[in-house]
């Protein structure tokens, strides 16, 4: 446990910049400022790794950065994904709060292998805690002369900034972020053009989650390998899983991928007052929800959470007790993408209403008995109808909690009350 | 209409983007005369931002109303963003926005008669494994219980 991004997470100070240069921190970025290092080695390595996009869709970290046009002319700019906001998703919170130089000097070394000499870190607005720890370590890291132009005599720029959000889930799709940046509402662009060719500014730009660009600089210096390793087959190295809910102790665990499921419940103090387990999202709200026996054989990679019909996401893992009613569960997530829809596609923007407003009227006692039916058809009009995947995300809860769990809708209908609360 | 200090402020966010491209700075410029106008922004301050920057009155306008951290209503000194999601309403946090409610006096989206204190409901603030939370200002509260919250609240002046 705790390996990568969380290896010095016990120290005292474990954000400082002597902490994580004690522990072979910016060790790869001195090398690559020295020559040592080409861009092909460094993609080579993180394909060998099998590290894969954190931020929930899991796309091959090396692969991408291999997209990038690294000898076209003109600017190019590397971003992280620090807008964090998923309901259930808080680890880039403590990576930002506990290792920011990490991620300082996983966008140096992408930097290096994407010829961007400019990158941003867009941290959530209400992230004001960790965008403080962050820039004190930038200011560390400048101070230290391993951030500016022309480092160290070495011909290398890179200059980093943070940019903070001001409250919209939205702007966790990437193109979102990038207009974002460019100080506009965060509505998603059409792709293709593809970031890498037309992103932030118009430039070539790589967009990369923060936990992403934590687990590189370690993959480096131990070698993909290792990282593989770690991990399973397809789910190379570690990962952080944010367990909350009705848990013992609720935290973040880094762990390797592959982890039972069970194991990881026990790591979190097992069911709060022993109660029994009735659900679990794997990874954040948007994921497909699971029944307790079907999560209870599953392990926690992509392959295993794909396998018992779920997605890994973001690896935030909501734990429901039998106490928990299914209705009033997915009425809130429904709140959630009503109001966090950026309006742009017709699907989401008035679907995410309709899904709202029925699962609300079921709990007022005014459910209709073909609202199961409406609901499934309204989550059917919105999934792969929308530019991004906040469409898919609202719709994808609808479909799984009416699987699992249609009795209790069923009830709530006929009755007017919870078959859990009464 | 914009303080010499909210300039101040304002140009060092500018100085992190391109020649040209001081527009990036808007969604921070418009927090920065929001927290000099009693937490309140107006079509006044937004067009001044919009000046300041360059670019049009309704881009500057269109993300005054598009972000969840501006607002266009009294709110109070301070404002309690209490996370309702699903970590925070599986942990009470239902029951503690009613708590909060009854002591103050106030629903969520009011301000109390002092105008010391507002209450808004909030989506995932992304503290998950601390539920149920809040935040005030620039802190996060978390691990509430009924207690902490009335020692919490009893303390803002």
């Amino acid at each position: 446990m705790n390996e990568v991004c969380f290896k010095n997470i016990d120290k005292d100070q474990c954000w400082s910049l002597a902490n994580y240069e004690a522990t072979g921190g910016y060790s790869v970025w001195r090398k690559i400022l020295k020559g040592e290092y080409t861009p092909e080695q460094i993609i080579a390595e993180l394909k060998t790794s099998g590290l894969r996009g954190r931020g929930g869709a899991g796309f091959p970290t090396g692969l991408k950065w291999s997209f990038m046009p690294r000898n076209a002319p003109g600017q190019k700019y590397i971003v992280c994904n620090s807008d964090e906001g998923e309901p259930g998703t808080c680890k880039d919170r403590d990576i930002l709060r506990f290792n920011p130089h990490a991620v300082i000097e996983g966008m140096a070394i992408g930097s290096f292998v994407m010829n961007a000499t400019v990158g941003y870190n867009y941290i959530r607005g209400e992230f004001i805690e960790p965008f403080n720890r962050f820039e004190g370590a930038l200011k560390e890291a400048y101070e230290a002369g391993l951030l500016g132009k022309d480092i160290n005599d070495s011909g290398i720029d890179f200059d980093l900034y943070s940019h903070l959000g001001a409250g919209a889930y939205i702007c966790g799709e990437e193109t979102a972020l990038l207009e974002s940046i460019e100080g506009k509402k965060g509505q998603p662009r059409f792709k293709p053009p593809f970031p890498a060719n037309v992103g932030l500014f118009g430039k070539p730009t790589t967009i990369n989650n923060t936990e992403s660009f934590a687990s590189v600089p370690d993959i480096m210096l131990n070698g993909g390998q290792w990282f593989a390793d770690l991990g399973v087959e397809n789910s190379g190295g570690t990962k952080l899983f944010s367990v909350s809910g009705h848990v013992t102790s609720p935290a973040n665990f880094e762990v390797s991928m592959g982890m039972p499921f069970k194991e990881l419940l026990e790591l979190a103090g097992g069911m709060r007052n022993g109660a029994k387990l009735k659900a679990v999202i794997p990874g954040g709200s948007s994921t497909p929800v699971l029944t307790a026996e079907v999560a209870m054989a599953m392990t926690m990679d992509y392959d295993g959470i794909d396998k018992a019909g779920s997605m890994l996401g973001a690896g935030s893992v909501i734990i429901m007790d039998d106490s928990t009613c299914m209705v009033e569960a997915l009425t809130r997530l429904a709140h959630f993408y009503y109001d966090e829809s950026c309006g742009q596609c017709t699907p989401c923007r008035e679907g995410t209403g309709w899904l709202y407003r029925v699962l609300k009227r079921i709990m007022d006692g005014k459910g209709k008995a073909d609202d199961i039916d409406l609901l499934l058809g309204v989550q059917e009009k919105i999934m792969g109808n929308t530019i991004c995947a906040l469409g898919d995300a609202a719709a994808m809860p609808v479909e799984s909690f009416l699987r699992n769990f249609r009795e209790e809708f069923e009830y709530y209908i006929e009755h007017g009350k919870s078959m859990v609360k009464g | 209409m914009i303080s010499d200090n909210a300039k101040k402020q304002i140009d060092s966010w500018i100085a992190k983007y391109p020649q040209g491209k001081q527009s990036s700075a808007v969604m921070e410029a418009l927090k920065v005369v929001q927290a000099e106008n009693n937490n309140q922004l107006n079509h006044d301050l937004i067009q001044a931002v919009a000046d300041y920057l360059d670019m049009p009155g309704i881009a500057a306008a269109e993300v005054a109303t598009f972000y969840e951290n501006y607002n266009h209503k009294p709110v109070g000194k301070h404002i309690i963003r209490f996370c309702h999601n699903i970590s925070c309403m599986l942990t009470g946090a239902d029951d503690l926005i009613s708590h909060l409610e009854t002591k103050l006096g106030v629903k969520t989206g009011e301000v109390t008669k002092d105008g010391l204190i507002s209450v808004k409901k909030v989506e995932c603030l992304g503290a998950c494994v601390g539920a149920p939370m809040f935040q005030i200002g620039d802190q996060y509260y978390e691990n509430l219980t009924t207690d902490k919250v009335d020692e919490i609240v009893d303390g803002l002046k």
